[in-house]
């Protein structure tokens, strides 16, 4: 394990994506994330890596798309505007099952919004971050370890199931500095394209051509193209659910959070078991797939849930239907920038306890 | 006897699906024959974009990528750096390169990355009906002008290899056109000197090809060939705007 | 002299070789069609061809390989 550096969760994205054998990132500027484009563009051409500023972030994404259908790993970071001008890129991404890394720092919307923290990019990222049926995956760091952690993360899980994934950060997270440990360089960004057979590298005729695409005018070939998509997903839902548990096995109240929130929450909890509330957290921290199984069996023990979240309720629904409604899912949020204190939350938690 | 003239070798056995006249058949195989004189097929990647062509990727032997509708030029720009040994083309039409792609196309171009371009300009929509394009003529009868282009409120058609000729990094441009021999050798030509140019590492190369759609403008395909010859180049003049090969 | 080879399966009928032939040696024909119901290209004077190709240079389909 490398020495702990004290990194902005922006940059440590970057690092980390190099370090897992990035060669390729091509992004646009916006507020709250530049700074991984900005450290980009000082560290790949130091490595013989590609650093390009896109025309827009609508480029950004199809030069991912290309590099990815050529075998390399590939990313693009923006914010919650960019993001929806990735949705078209995103579902092609999808539908040609390649795997990509999309970094998503999210700031105040709907429109233009503000330039401070928000989670209300959720419904677009787990429900449909682009047109038809298709899932990206989804991880929620919540420190700059896991804003670095969740980066190879992001690759290593995209490769195996074939499909884009992306780090869903809140605008904190980007911007807050922790100390952060970096693996070494483990992997030699030239033996990639070779693990993937499907990859557009040149026939070099010896081979018949691959071709990378979605479009499938034939009805039931789309619909089967669909159907083995979604086997693969249901295979990630099985086997890739990850979250964290905190004082959860006495608990009588469930707080359910993500990024800055879940850290936000974690002080009220602290403080209200102080004062004999029995109050625990399960926080996500891949957000696709939901980790349903631990909420269901929760529901089981405690009385209610509490979401604390930075939209208008958004993850709150996927908690009523992860525990089928059999307990009230109640919501402590703040949109527009703004962030609960921890004695926001504590109020929400003690109204819960009544 | 010897053969002077075959099917070459970088297309497939997959039957074109485009309507009798249809010029892209001919641009395919000039494309197709570029690849093979160059000896490039194994390390070839062609760009198919969304259009009447969209489905070029089964048409050529090289390794192909379907790319979003104007985004084929960014989907290039991926593949080159991923893969500077490799040869890319992107083969697009007006709609995808000079309306909804035309920042791509020009930021291309201006970054003069080392791709070809070949662009389809048939002054019209084909794949979704006939709809008017940047390059369809004033007073030309489309779906979506019905009265004929009216420049007041519709604008005037864009001319793009002198509009990239004022950028300083592409290194080869050239219009040229197939509705005649003469015009199809030009074609030839042209569009083997943009791979060479990009083979040499020379930059950014485009090959505006004046085509046809018989079927759109509502001509039968001999006909369509004079309306290039007598109102399509009379707007569009063929010839090399930028040669640094 | 001359030979020309025609993938009638592949013809369209579109008229652009019997329009580029400066021999005016081609001609739609009027008996024909083939298995997609166009009526194919054909040869009317063998004999006369010169192998110049300007018919192969015109088609989009491939129909026609020339050899001299």
């Amino acid at each position: 394990m490398s020495k702990k550096v004290l990194m902005k969760g922006n940059e440590a994205i970057a690092e980390a994506a190099i370090r897992c054998g990035c060669r390729h990132y091509f992004g646009y500027p916006i507020t709250p994330q530049t700074e991984i484009a900005a450290y980009m563009s000082k560290r790949m051409p130091k490595i013989g890596g590609t650093f390009l500023q896109a025309e827009s972030e609508i480029a950004a994404i199809n030069m991912v798309y290309g590099a990815a259908s050529a075998g390399r790993r590939a990313m693009t970071s923006s914010s919650s505007p960019g993001i929806s001008l990735k949705a078209e890129g995103m579902s092609y991404l999808a539908g040609a099952d390649l795997p990509a890394l999309i970094v998503n720092v999210q700031r105040g919307g709907p429109g233009l919004g503000g330039i401070q923290p928000s989670q209300s990019d959720y419904f677009f990222m787990t429900r449909g971050p682009g047109h038809g049926d298709f899932h990206i995956i989804v991880l929620a760091p919540a420190t700059v370890q896991e804003m670095a952690d969740m980066t190879s993360l992001a690759f290593e899980l995209g490769e195996k199931y074939r499909m884009p994934a992306m780090l869903l950060a809140d605008g904190t997270m980007g911007q807050m500095m922790e100390p952060v440990s970096l693996p070494e360089e483990t992997v030699d960004p030239e033996s990639i394209p070779a693990t993937k057979p499907w990859a557009t590298t040149g026939t070099g005729m010896k081979r018949p051509h691959n071709i990378v695409n979605s479009l499938y005018l034939k009805p039931d070939e789309l619909e089967k193209t669909n159907y083995e998509r979604f086997e693969r997903y249901a295979k990630l839902e099985r086997e890739e659910c990850r979250w964290e548990e905190y004082l959860m096995d006495d608990a009588e109240i469930c707080v359910v959070s993500v990024g800055i929130t879940a850290r936000v929450s974690k002080n009220a909890i602290v403080a209200a078991r102080k004062e004999g509330i029995k109050v625990g957290m399960i926080r996500p921290i891949t957000l696709y797939p939901f980790p349903k199984a631990p909420l269901a069996a929760a529901a089981k023990k405690v009385k209610s849930f509490l979401t604390v979240e930075l939209n208008m309720g958004q993850m709150n629904e996927d908690v009523k239907l992860a525990i089928g409604c059999s307990k009230s899912v109640a919501m402590c949020n703040r949109v527009g920038g703004m962030i609960p204190g921890a004695d926001e939350v504590l109020a929400a938690i003690k109204k819960e306890a009544k | 006897m010897a053969v002077v003239f075959q099917k070459p070798k970088a297309l497939t056995d997959a039957v074109l699906h485009y309507c009798p006249g249809c010029t892209h058949g001919i641009v395919h195989r000039l494309v197709a024959e570029a690849i093979d004189e160059l000896g490039i097929e194994g390390r070839t990647i062609g760009i198919a974009p969304v259009g009447c062509s969209v489905m070029a990727y089964d048409y050529f032997k090289c390794d192909m990528i379907e790319a979003s509708h104007g985004r084929a030029p960014a989907v290039a720009t991926g593949v080159k750096r991923s893969l500077p040994d490799s040869v890319v083309f992107t083969y697009q039409g007006d709609g995808d390169l000079a309306s909804i792609g035309l920042c791509e196309t020009v930021s291309t171009a201006c970054r003069g990355e080392n791709v070809t371009i070949i662009f389809i300009n048939n002054a019209i929509y084909g794949m979704t009906g006939g709809q008017m394009a940047p390059t369809s003529l004033i007073g030309q009868v489309t779906q979506t002008s019905p009265y004929g282009r009216d420049p007041k409120t519709q604008g005037m058609p864009i001319r793009i290899c002198e509009l990239l000729a004022t950028l300083d990094a592409p290194a080869y441009i050239e219009r040229v056109a197939v509705n005649s021999v003469p015009h199809v050798r030009q074609a030839k030509t042209a569009i083997l000197n943009a791979f060479k140019t990009q083979v040499e590492g020379k930059g950014f190369s485009l090959v505006e090809v004046v085509s046809t759609c018989p079927t759109n403008w509502g001509l039968d395909p001999v006909a369509a060939c004079k309306f290039v010859e007598e109102k399509m180049i009379p707007f569009y003049p063929l010839g090399n705007f930028r040669n640094r090969a | 002299m001359a030979k020309l080879t025609f993938r009638e399966d592949l013809c369209k009928g579109c008229g652009m070789c019997v329009a580029a032939c400066p021999k005016k040696i081609l001609a739609i024909s009027k008996t024909k069609l083939n298995h997609k119901g166009h009526a194919p290209v054909e040869l009317t004077d063998p004999n006369a061809c010169v192998g110049c190709a300007s018919c192969a240079l015109m088609c989009p389909d491939c129909v026609i390989t020339v050899e001299r």
